[in-house]
């Protein structure tokens, strides 16, 4: 199948085709694609391609896939629309 | 091994500096950074550019930055898509004595070429029609002012730069540098010790770090600055909107999404740099008294960075009298991205000897022993 056509990334479309470029460039951490291509920084934060990435680069690089660090997580889990960010919230001290 | 040059930090300072010094001929020059490409306060910052200033100093280097901006994809023979915009600044004013400021700083910009101009509450409403008309009273805006993407045009300096013969290293972290009777002799890595008589300092958050090192005392501190990050929509907002009053800067980038920041006054100086719920709130809060439609937009994503932070809130572009060879450009408040050009053409002309092409003296590192005399940049968010 064609590398262009394998999405890695499916919130921010990022491909096979993208990944191996960047690889092929030298750009081997997660950290350093995400910034290069968006890869990760879409709603569900890199929950599906982290992993995907991780394998690629481990088999660039060509080391166990547990030595490759995965991604930052960052809050929050899920998307929360700002306006309910500033409700009011009991527990508050 | 050996090096002519080491620049300690490869974030936008650290690139800009490399590329101007290797595009003037200077050779075996060699950029560590102790992590992955922009892991500091480049890739953490809000991507924003303008030349809407309160001090002189700061709006000639913001206005000479932005000059090169126009034209650094060309300039630089960048492959990718910088992501320039320049579609303004728009800072709301929300008092009367901001707004008696605000003519001061636009009459300051003007008489050095930036073309902002003081704009009723009905013009800043039809150039951003979802602003709470009860929330200010008039605005500054500035056209030419805008937006980059720092990733990009990090590496864009740094393939350019790497193009002219400099050498980069990630995930190399410097633990010493040597000298010998006021002068550099060595730096000193986790991996390599790099003999050289002259490093520069463009550690960003750890600049006063590796000012110890060297035994230089470089007054700044850090401390941490949160942003987030939205879902990306429809484009809705072309300008940055920026209130120092109300603490918060928007824009909505290229790609859709709106990054929104602002300063927590009541922050400690150090290197943290965690994302805080107590952030969220008030910057959902803020947000949404300003700007009301966005409070339907996701946050999908928080995080911190370093501001570097100088006593006057300028940067320090220096050499100094008591280490030959060791040059700085850190303190630079938040506002680094945006100043990348000019600090790496003054880096460049200090190092070769060149006469500079700005007046050093408000930016050196000599300026704060007359404390007395600190005239604090205002226009900080």
């Amino acid at each position: 199948m064609d590398k262009k056509n394998i999405i890695i990334c499916r919130c921010e479309d990022v491909t096979l085709q993208h990944i191996h470029d960047l690889l092929e460039q030298g750009y081997t951490s997660f950290e350093d694609m995400k910034r290069l291509c968006r890869i990760g920084m879409g709603p569900c934060q890199a929950n599906t391609c982290g992993h995907l990435a991780q394998r690629e680069i481990a088999r660039h690089l060509n080391v166990p896939v547990e030595s490759v660090p995965v991604h930052k997580i960052r809050p929050l889990i899920m998307g929360v629309p700002l306006k309910a960010l500033t409700e009011d919230d009991v527990h508050e001290s | 091994m050996k090096a002519d040059i080491v620049i300690i930090g490869a974030g936008i300072s650290g690139a800009s500096i490399a590329y101007h010094l290797a595009d003037k001929g200077a050779t075996n020059i060699h950029v560590i950074d102790k992590s992955y490409l922009t892991s500091g306060a480049t890739g953490r910052c809000g991507a924003g550019v303008r030349q809407q200033w309160a001090t002189k100093m700061n709006c000639l280097l913001a206005k000479a930055s932005i000059d090169f901006f126009e034209k650094a994809a060309e300039i630089l023979e960048y492959p990718g898509d910088l992501e320039f915009k320049q579609e303004g600044y728009l800072i709301v004013a929300t008092t009367a004595a901001e707004e008696a400021q605000f003519a001061k700083n636009v009459q300051l910009q003007n008489s050095l070429g930036i073309p902002s101009r003081q704009l009723s509450k009905q013009e800043a409403l039809a150039i951003v029609p979802h602003l709470n008309p009860d929330a200010f009273l008039s605005a500054t805006f500035c056209q030419t002012d805008g937006h980059l993407s720092p990733f990009k045009m990090t590496e864009a300096y740094m393939l350019a730069a790497k193009k002219r013969g400099v050498r980069f290293s990630f995930f190399e972290e410097v633990v010493a540098i040597e000298t010998d009777k006021g002068r550099i002799k060595a730096v000193v890595t986790d991996k390599h010790r790099y003999e050289t008589s002259i490093v520069i300092n463009a550690a960003g958050g750890y600049a006063a770090e590796i000012g110890q090192m060297a035994g230089i005392d470089i007054p700044v501190y850090s401390e941490n600055h949160e942003i987030l990050a939205t879902e990306p929509v429809e484009k809705m907002q072309g300008p940055m909107v920026i209130s120092f009053s109300k603490n918060i800067y928007c824009q909505q980038v290229p790609h859709g999404s709106f990054l929104m920041g602002r300063s927590d006054p009541t922050v400690e100086k150090g290197h943290d740099i965690n994302s805080t719920w107590t952030f969220l709130r008030a910057m959902a809060k803020t947000a949404t008294e300003l700007l009301p439609v966005l409070g339907n937009l996701r946050v999908v994503r928080q995080w911190g960075g370093s501001y570097n932070m100088s006593p006057d809130r300028q940067p320090i572009i220096s050499g100094t009298e008591d280490l030959k060879g060791f040059y700085m450009a850190c303190g630079f408040s938040g506002h680094g991205f945006m100043l990348a050009p000019v600090t790496g053409q003054l880096i460049s002309e200090l190092v070769l000897g060149e006469k500079p092409s700005f007046e050093t003296e408000p930016l050196s590192l000599t300026r704060f022993k007359n404390q007395e005399d600190v005239h604090i940049e205002q226009s900080v968010v």
